[in-house]
């Protein structure tokens, strides 16, 4: 195989502030380089740097930079546009944002082709369905019509590729192409790019999620603070890493680690974790029976959203509630902190009716009950201070309101001079620890935990699930866990619930769902679930079906 | 936690410090800042600024270009045309800011009561609020002047009630925009009162924009105001509020263009001014809420 592309110290800084410190790689046509690390490691810099998309005040040098025997580097706008689209393609991540709104996605693959002179208008259009038949979107002729907020998310993604891929480029860049999707759905494209590897082009995958890579890569480049701290063979990187970031990183994926073990490295913030004790099987904080929400949709019909849900919850235990975007997994947890009325069936907290009251008596009340959410800066008054926030959850009845906010931040492991800080001025993590304080300032005794730690990196979301785990430890507090990622849900859950459009598909412990899944959906589930085995150790993954989700279904094959 | 690594926080939004606002200003914009400082002072303190009186009939010196002397030229009676603009800023920026005020505050009351309001009374509203749009400002100030008759108060009416639907629709959609947040749902999952909700996260955050909406408005509002004085509408000759100078030196336009000119150019720069700074700020809220 010949070298399709050459990286020597590559160096990227934007104004006095270097993020690629001299980077050097290469790659092989019809190989996968993944390239690893967490947001700040300038991975994503050092994807862009290969397409010229680093912007206006970027200074970027290298001693070569070398593409299919071209140098890229001092490559004009116009020179770089040509590169781009031809030779190399490029998939963002979120493909809601980087598609025209306004713009059909036929015209957007179409424009990619028009850019670079490709055929007649005809001859275009057939280039066109051809390549959404080929990235599998169903109905390429009806699609080819449609607006990127008329598809699902797997769909927008696949629209996204098919752009990329449209002129057979020699090298596709794909930055966290899957991170925003279902299972399901990125198993699948996992799937495409895989063909797009086999069929010759090279593959740069960016991503954090290193089981995702196991399954992609052939090479893997592990990059902290603008450097790679450890590079070679997919394989050897991820069965016996020689650094300790990577290590570290390894560590940070709940999927590996059963209940009970510590995700992040360092001392513990408690003292010394205990055991997990046996629960005692008494009556159940939360209990919901035969829940049911109906949602008007578009057209006029009632959608049933959550279907006959029932559970219960018992003190100090973690019930999971896993289930792709769509299936109610969010509308149940509202429900059970009765911020929206059930069409049917109730909610009980503590053993007292909670959904049937009317809202002026459940003020008093949801004190007992608080909530985390996915993303707590939307959650926070971008105008008050992390005190203020915390200050203003407390019980009215708080004696000494300072040194409770003190103790809340020690907590959850923030300094004291993170107290004067707007939710702006905090890194994601810093802001999920201050929702996690805002939740137990009533002292509540169930926190619903609604996809705590999706928007976060690895050894972040790492460091947040084990405070979670220390505090219920600690508290002896009761959590309803919503999540969409199978690791998350394993790690966390003592039982778990499987939900698929609004109905309860399977519920059991953790290790029973898990590891013997009774439904067919719960296995499919699990299957798309990419593990760290490298490539090759496994059989090929099968595309997962029955389909999950109805709206992302047919595929095409290759 | 002490072992967490601290990732960078964003974009950094930090205090503002007096050095850190000032060092991104372009020069326009610090052309806009002389100038609207210029006719504060000279909406403050006229004398300080004005070389004559601009009562001060002096017929010999009628019609004058504009010389050393006097720089603007004089009118028709003689009068110091610059010593009257500067003089004609108090008029000016007081129908600017007191019809932006009324304005406001009908728009407040209608925007934040459609905004909390159920499906009805929402609706209700807005079709007043629409009602409002369809008549020309320069319609409901032929109507108030025929009620009360010229002056400056109707002025002040006709051109606050006259703008004020288009502020009270953004400030609807700001107060439906924020009660639908995030940080409203979690302060009802901590079982906090709506009245503490409305009054301590809707109301502050529904008016953040609002210092945008005045400087901007208050720029429109001195040309409304100028316009409808210029057609006799508002204040009259003698005064020398600006609209009311141009409504004045009509006659002599070809013999004296200045007369014209200058007032106009008081009226552009000023409204150019604020609408600079008004974007300004605009632009500095929404980076930092990002």
């Amino acid at each position: 195989m010949t070298e399709l592309l050459r990286v020597e110290n590559l160096q990227v800084g934007f104004g006095d502030r270097q993020v690629v410190k001299g980077v050097s790689f290469s790659l092989e046509a019809g190989r996968c380089l993944a390239i690893v690390g967490e947001s700040g490691s300038g991975k994503s810099v050092t994807a862009r740097t290969l397409v010229g998309l680093t912007g206006g005040t970027s200074q970027v040098t290298a001693d070569t930079l070398e593409f299919d025997g071209r140098d890229l580097r001092g490559l004009g706008d116009r020179q770089w546009r040509d590169v781009r689209g031809r030779d190399i393609g490029f998939v963002l991540q979120d493909a809601l944002v980087s598609l025209d709104q306004l713009r059909p996605i036929g015209r957007e693959i179409d424009e990619a082709l028009r850019l670079h002179d490709y055929g007649t208008r005809d001859e275009r259009r057939r280039r066109v369905l051809h390549l959404l038949d080929e990235v599998g979107i169903p109905e390429p002729l009806l699609r080819v019509r449609q607006l990127p907020h008329e598809l699902s998310g797997g769909q927008r993604q696949r629209a996204l590729i098919a752009s990329a891929i449209a002129l057979d480029p020699k090298l596709v860049i794909a930055d966290e192409p899957t991170t925003a999707l279902d299972v399901t759905v990125q198993a699948r494209i996992l799937h495409l790019l895989e063909r797009i590897r086999d069929e010759g082009s090279a593959l740069i995958l960016i991503s954090h999620d290193l089981a995702v890579v196991a399954r992609m890569a052939d090479e893997v480049a592990v990059m902290r603070h603008g450097e790679i701290v450890e590079r070679g063979d997919a394989r050897e990187v991820l069965a016996d890493p020689q650094h300790e970031y990577t290590q570290a990183l390894l560590d940070a994926i709940p999927s590996t680690h059963s209940k009970g073990t510590r995700l992040s490295p360092g001392t513990p913030h408690v003292t010394t974790v205990p055991a997990r004790p046996a629960r005692p099987a008494d009556a159940p904080v939360l209990a919901a029976e035969g829940l049911v929400k109906r949602f008007r949709g578009p057209d006029g019909r009632d959608r049933t959203v959550v279907d006959d849900v029932s559970f219960t919850l018992s003190a100090g235990e973690t019930l999971g509630v896993v289930g792709e975007s769509g299936s109610g997994k969010t509308t149940t947890a509202r429900l059970a902190l009765a911020l929206t009325e059930a069409d049917g069936g109730r909610v009980l907290l503590n053993g007292e009716p909670w959904s049937e009251l009317p809202e002026k008596r459940r003020r008093g009340r949801r004190r007992e009950i608080s909530v985390i959410y996915q993303d707590p800066l939307s959650s926070f008054d971008p105008r008050w201070s992390v005190e203020r926030i915390l200050a203003d959850a407390l019980p009215s009845d708080a004696r000494d309101p300072r040194k409770r906010v003190a103790e809340l931040l020690d907590l959850v492991g923030l300094e004291d001079e993170h107290r004067a800080r707007r939710p702006l001025q905090l890194s994601g993590g810093q802001r999920q620890r201050v929702a996690i304080a805002r939740a137990l300032a009533p002292e509540p005794s169930v926190i619903v935990c609604d996809e705590p730690v999706s928007a976060l990196d690895v050894s972040i979301q790492a460091q947040v699930l084990d405070l979670l785990t220390d505090l219920q430890e600690q508290l002896g507090l009761s959590y309803l866990f919503i999540s969409h990622d199978l690791g998350v849900i394993h790690h966390m859950s003592d039982r778990v619930l499987v939900l698929n459009e609004g109905k309860v598909v399977e519920t059991g412990t953790a290790d029973e769902v898990f590891f013997a899944p009774k439904q067919p959906y719960t296995r499919a589930l699990l299957a798309a679930l990419p593990t760290l085995e490298p490539r090759g150790e496994r059989p090929a993954m099968p595309e997962p079906s029955p389909t999950p989700s109805s709206s992302d279904t047919v595929e095409v094959s290759a | 936690m002490s072992a967490a690594p601290i990732t960078p926080v964003g974009p950094a939004t930090t205090r503002v410090d007096v050095s850190g606002a000032l060092r991104g200003v372009r020069p326009g914009l610090a052309l806009a800042f002389a100038i609207v400082g210029f006719f504060v002072v000279s909406a403050l303190l006229p004398a300080l600024l004005a070389p004559y009186d601009p009562f001060d009939v002096n017929l010999r010196d009628a019609l004058q270009a504009p010389t050393l002397a006097h720089p603007l030229g004089t009118d028709q009676s003689g009068r110091d045309v610059l010593s009257r603009v500067i003089y004609g800023a108090r008029e000016s920026l007081y129908i600017g800011l007191a019809a932006t005020a009324l304005s406001l505050t009908i728009a407040l009351v209608l925007g934040v009561a459609a905004g909390l309001s159920g499906k009805f009374t929402d609706g209700v509203i807005n079709r007043f609020i629409e009602v409002l749009f369809a008549f020309p400002v320069l319609l409901l100030a032929l109507l108030f002047v025929t009620v009360f008759g010229a002056g400056t108060t109707t002025l002040i009416v006709a051109v606050g009630v006259g703008t004020a639907p288009g502020y009270a629709r953004m400030i609807r959609g700001q107060v439906l925009a924020v009660k639908n947040s995030g940080y409203v749902e979690a302060a009802g999952a901590l079982g906090h009162s709506y009245p503490r909700i409305v009054r301590r996260h809707i109301l502050p955050n529904a008016m953040r924009p609002l210092v945008v909406l005045l400087t901007l408005g208050v720029g429109q509002a001195i040309v409304w105001a100028s316009g409808l004085a210029f057609l006799g509408l508002g204040v009259a000759p003698p005064s020398p509020e600006w609209g009311a100078q141009l409504d004045a030196g009509r006659t002599y336009i070809t013999q004296a263009w200045w007369l014209e000119v200058m007032p106009g150019l008081a009226i552009v720069w000023f409204a150019l001014a604020l609408t600079a700074i008004g974007r300004w700020i605009q632009q500095r809220l929404e980076g930092g809420q990002r």
